[in-house]
């Protein structure tokens, strides 16, 4: 126990250990950041053709198409994560230059998240009511311009809460990086508790972790809440703090599980 | 001048095809306010969608000044719809946006300049009597208030055509007589044509001027309103017209006539007057009668004053009348 502590102590005083800590917390926060907002470009993208390209969306696409996209995001989504990267690390190695360190991590990460981004895009846009774009169709409005006049404007507050979730995903795949070579404070957690058998380091990095989360769970969750306008009495926003907090909650994915 | 043709509209549905309206075909002039009644499930939302061609007819040809829609380029279509506004039963608003920014989205679409726009959008805001709710929510307003929001984003664009899918049932009488002024007003000062479903047969009478009676996916009556009010001719007509049928009150009385009144001035300044010009009083036992634009139609059963010299003074007034007919009731038993 009084080595745990000390473990712990030095971890948080010792000035090389604490220049670890915040090299992982910058890693952990940049290549989480810069990765989540490729995945969710790609997979607002991915969701809006899927939601628009349907037999009755406002621009349908071939069926054909349609059912090659959603195979390919289907079988993405099933494949295990740590799996999925290190089949993807090699892939994109002539483009990165390496397959190890943060940098490596980035693009196989996008790849990995931006299907789930894609799926929690698509139950946002859905939500928006039918009546709603059948109006902007009686008015002229182009395909282009009721997605992106109405269909996104409108599911604004769904489409940051999924950010949010795929933020805190993307967060947790990353960690589970360290395993396979990525970067930041999964990597320090790796090495530490897991190759030196030091787990008051080990602790530290995950407590980092878990603090992150929350960090971004709560801004997320207030930034969600804050853009709608649906919402028009403090009871109400409360309430819907709630439930965006406990939707992120159920969709976030546990990097422990294959990806269903 | 809008033109349905034979338009037929068939749903597919798990049990079999299901025909919401049948070889309907209507004309409907410009500057008229043609109300489209009839029965739940009778086909009004899909006859007034298919003038803007949110539902595609099955067969038929939709035409707008002589062009037929079914016709057209998806972007020719979107250019002419662009003339043709459409009030929802269910408002329809953009929730994300204000109330103001909601008005101006057809300007917008239709490519009118920002400041134009809000200035228009204002005018309006101002002319459904919300100003200041300009930068208020729809989620912020009562049913009424989104309706009126509603119909000011429709008016803002300057549109030809006017379509009202039931725009005033969410409404209570006061608001409702509001808005229809407020689309008579627009209709007289510039010309728009005006298309109005409706179940309430009052919001015919009160600002229709064409009706076309639906029943079960069948156009079964079309005429003025003067035409079919007085005289419907189909059974669903009648129902609609008169839904109580004659109602007569259990009530003694010495003699009994019925007036029929063929769109004379209305019936309540002549009983009024009735009583003035020549001092007799009247029991009106019952009446079947409808005010179309201030005209009066139908019929009146009248319980005359047993003093015999009284009874046919007021017989030879009501018999002076023009636009009336008297005929006495000599077997009435109440
Ligand atoms: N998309 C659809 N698929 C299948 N059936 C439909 C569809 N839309 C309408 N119908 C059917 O067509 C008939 C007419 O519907 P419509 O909505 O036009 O009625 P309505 O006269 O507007 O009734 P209400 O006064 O209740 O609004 C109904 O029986 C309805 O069930
Ligand atoms: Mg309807």
């Amino acid at each position: 126990m009084d080595k745990f502590l000390e473990q712990v102590k030095a971890a948080l005083t010792e000035p090389a250990m604490q220049q670890e800590m915040l090299t992982g917390i910058w890693e952990t926060i940049y290549s989480t950041l810069l990765a989540t907002v490729l995945a969710c470009l790609l997979g607002l993208v991915l969701g809006v053709i899927l939601v628009a390209g349907e037999k009755d969306g406002v621009r349908p696409l071939p069926g054909p198409l349609m059912k090659i996209i959603n195979a390919v995001i289907n079988i993405l989504r099933s494949i295990p994560f740590l799996i999925l990267m290190m089949m993807l690390l090699p892939v994109f190695k002539p483009l990165i230059g390496t397959t190890i360190g943060t940098k490596a991590a980035i693009l196989p990460l996008v790849v990995a998240a931006a299907p789930f981004v894609a799926r929690l895009v698509e139950t946002s846009l859905r939500e928006v009511d039918k009546g709603v774009i059948e109006a902007a169709q009686s008015m002229g409005c182009t395909p282009f311009q009721i997605i992106w006049k109405v269909i996104l404007p409108e599911s604004k507050p769904g489409l940051v809460a999924g950010f949010v979730t795929a933020l805190i995903t993307i967060l947790g795949y990353g960690s589970m990086a360290g395993f396979i070579g990525g970067g930041g404070l999964g990597k320090i957690a790796v090495n530490y508790g897991y190759n030196r058998y030091n787990p008051g380091v080990m602790i530290v990095a995950v407590v980092l972790i878990v603090v992150l989360v929350q960090l971004f769970q709560s801004v997320g969750t207030r930034i969600s809440v804050s853009l709608d306008h649906r919402i028009t009495d403090r009871g109400g926003k409360k309430r819907r703090s709630k439930e965006t907090a406990h939707k992120i909650d159920t969709d976030k994915r546990d990097p422990s599980q294959p990806m269903l | 001048m809008i033109e349905l043709k034979q338009v037929s509209k068939t749903f597919p549905t798990l049990d079999g095809d299901f025909q919401a309206l049948k070889d309907v075909s209507l004309t409907i002039q410009d500057g008229d306010i043609f109300g489209i009644v009839g029965m739940s499930g009778a086909g009004k939302s899909t006859l007034v969608r298919c003038i803007n061609l949110l539902e595609r007819p099955t067969s038929g040809q939709v035409l707008m000044d002589g062009e037929d829609l079914m016709t057209f380029s998806p972007a020719r279509l979107r250019q002419a719809r662009r003339s043709i506004a459409m009030i929802f039963q269910q408002f329809n608003l953009l929730m994300q946006r204000t109330c103001l920014k909601n008005i101006c989205f057809p300007m917008e679409i239709a490519g009118v300049p920002a400041a134009e726009a809000k200035k228009r959008a204002l005018e309006y805001l101002d002319i459904v009597g919300l100003p200041d709710k300009a930068n208020a929510y729809p989620a912020q307003l009562s049913g009424g208030q989104k309706q009126r929001i509603a119909i000011a984003r429709a008016l803002a664009s300057n549109p030809k055509v006017l379509l009202c899918d039931e725009a005033t049932s969410a409404l209570d009488p006061t608001t409702t007589r509001a808005i229809l002024k407020l689309i008579q007003d627009i209709n007289k000062r510039m010309g728009i044509t005006a298309i109005i479903i409706t179940h309430e047969m009052a919001v015919v009478e009160e600002i229709c001027t064409h009706v076309a009676i639906l029943e079960h996916g069948n156009m079964v009556e079309t005429g003025t309103v003067e035409e079919v009010f007085s005289n419907p001719r189909s059974e669903a007509g009648r129902k609609l017209v008169f839904p109580e049928g004659a109602h007569i009150d259990q009530f003694p009385v010495a003699s009994v006539v019925r007036v029929v009144f063929n769109g004379g001035s209305s019936y309540e300044p002549l009983i009024a007057s009735l009583a003035i010009d020549c001092g007799v009083k009247v029991n009106i036992l019952g009446a079947d009668t409808r005010n179309v634009n201030g005209k009066a139609f139908g019929s009146m059963l009248l319980g005359l004053p047993e003093d015999k010299s009284e009874a046919a003074k007021a017989m030879n007034y009501l018999k002076a009348q023009r636009d009336v007919t008297v005929e006495e009731v000599p077997d009435y038993h109440g």
